[in-house]
């Protein structure tokens, strides 16, 4: 099996009849964090559901290990974890529920102590029997982040995941993130926060400013 | 395979029970409903004999459609659907598994209820017999080709309407072979042909709909 490697050429995307974004491009490999930027609105959470497989590009490609990831679908989503605005987890059930529903659902087995320990790692240890209904909308972020652990997954695909987080909750994802592509992981994700990472090479790529007004493009350059 | 397809009937299975309020609203529908006729109509036992297993076959696609419309709209809402389409195991098993679920939980208790609404309507015990038989094949039919309808409204504004005007046409060979077979026993012809005819029509939607459901799922959520 090749090395991991998410590679795209010439993506491009539409919404309706406007053209998000075209001919982007990127290659990464292990141990590498690829920052996507651009503002609301210009296409990074279509580039990302693009990147999963969930959409499907107007143009271009999208390559894993070399294998286009439609003709690669199962062992793609087996490597690959997927956070975005929407936590997907299920308010009846508790957190623990969650996270042990979610790996039966991925085709994994997750044993209850393992998953205690991660949630209680995301700061959650007093809330492991209650619904998620009852929990604050950082907490349920910390929810979906527990189950981005759990799945053990080499690709990370995070949209916004700092959102509703506290100072300790955001400096715990930059600690995640950092473990992950220290340990071979990639990372493909968006934020409008400043990241702090060590030792961790970012390549940034920013998206949808092909239609950008001369007069934004200054707004946003500075 | 067949431990993934038990994973997602559990979640459905766990998700309605600690949500009763759901599933008793659809039971009661059901009810009602039959039980509006003889009410209406009057206690004349040659008519509602012959109205007899119309209405209740009627109550029963009316019962399924407003539990349907939710089958994979609160998923779709909370972004488990997106996280089950990202799984490596194949949609085909998620839609038949969420069908087969919503069989377990709204199809099977009509066959319950079903004996007490046809003494309502002066049927012989051999037609409840034929009744119950009717609906047993008959209610899979309705899940399965629910399914279809429910995932190609999802996300659309206004569904719930469309997806009847969808899916009521569909169920017209179950109604009329369902209802049908009682219609027989009464009139003395013996109930085999129509319910051969319904097995049929089940073996069929239980080959055909999950694959349609699947990829009506994937479209929807793009």
């Amino acid at each position: 099996m090749s090395p991991p490697r998410l590679s795209v050429t010439g993506l491009a995307c539409s919404r309706g009849d406007r053209l998000l974004f075209s001919g982007v491009n990127f290659d990464i490999g292990a141990g590498e964090l690829l920052l996507v930027q651009g503002g609301n609105g210009r296409g990074k959470t279509s580039l990302l559901r693009l990147l999963t497989g969930l959409a499907t590009p107007l143009a271009g490609q999208v390559r894993w290990r070399g294998e286009p990831i439609e003709r690669v679908r199962e062992r793609y989503h087996a490597e690959m974890a997927y956070v975005g605005h929407l936590n997907g987890i299920k308010d009846e059930l508790t957190p623990l529920e969650n996270l042990r529903m979610a790996a039966g659902l991925a085709g994994r087995r997750l044993d209850e102590a393992q998953a205690e320990q991660t949630l209680e790692r995301l700061g959650l240890a007093h809330c492991l029997d209650l619904p998620a209904r009852v929990l604050s909308f950082g907490q349920r972020r910390r929810v979906a982040l527990a189950g981005l652990l759990t799945a053990g997954a080499l690709l990370w695909i995070l949209d916004e995941p700092l959102t509703g987080l506290d100072v300790h909750g955001v400096a715990l994802v930059e600690s995640l993130l950092q473990e992950h592509v220290r340990a071979g992981g990639l990372a493909v994700m968006t934020t409008h926060q400043p990241l702090q990472l060590a030792n961790v090479p970012i390549q940034r790529l920013r998206v949808g400013d092909a239609d950008l007004t001369p007069a934004e493009t200054m707004s946003a350059g500075q | 395979m067949g431990r993934f397809l038990l994973t997602v009937i559990r979640r459905d299975l766990l998700l309605a029970a600690r949500r009763r309020g759901d599933w008793l609203t659809a039971q009661a529908f059901f009810v009602m409903v039959v039980s509006l006729f003889p009410l209406g109509i009057g206690a004349d036992p040659q008519l509602l004999r012959s109205i007899g297993p119309g209405v209740v076959w009627v109550a029963a696609l009316l019962a399924s459609l407003l539990s349907l419309a939710r089958l994979f709209a609160d998923d779709h809402r909370d972004g488990s659907l997106e996280q089950m389409l990202l799984s490596p195991e194949p949609t085909v098993l998620i839609a038949l598994g969420k069908a087969l679920a919503h069989w377990l939980i709204y199809g099977l208790p009509l066959l319950a209820i079903a004996p007490l609404l046809g003494l309502q309507f002066a049927l012989p015990a051999e037609a409840i017999g034929v009744l119950m038989a009717s609906l047993a094949i008959g209610t899979p039919i309705l899940s399965l080709l629910g399914s279809v309808g429910a995932a190609l409204v999802l996300g659309l504004r206004g569904g719930g309407v469309l997806l009847t005007l969808i899916i009521l046409p569909l169920y017209v060979p179950a109604l009329i072979f369902g209802a049908g077979a009682v219609d027989a026993t009464l009139a003395g012809t013996g109930a085999q042909a129509h319910l051969s005819l319904l097995g049929a029509f089940l073996l069929m939607c239980l080959v055909v709909s999950p694959w349609v459901a699947a990829a009506a799922l994937r479209v929807s959520v793009e």
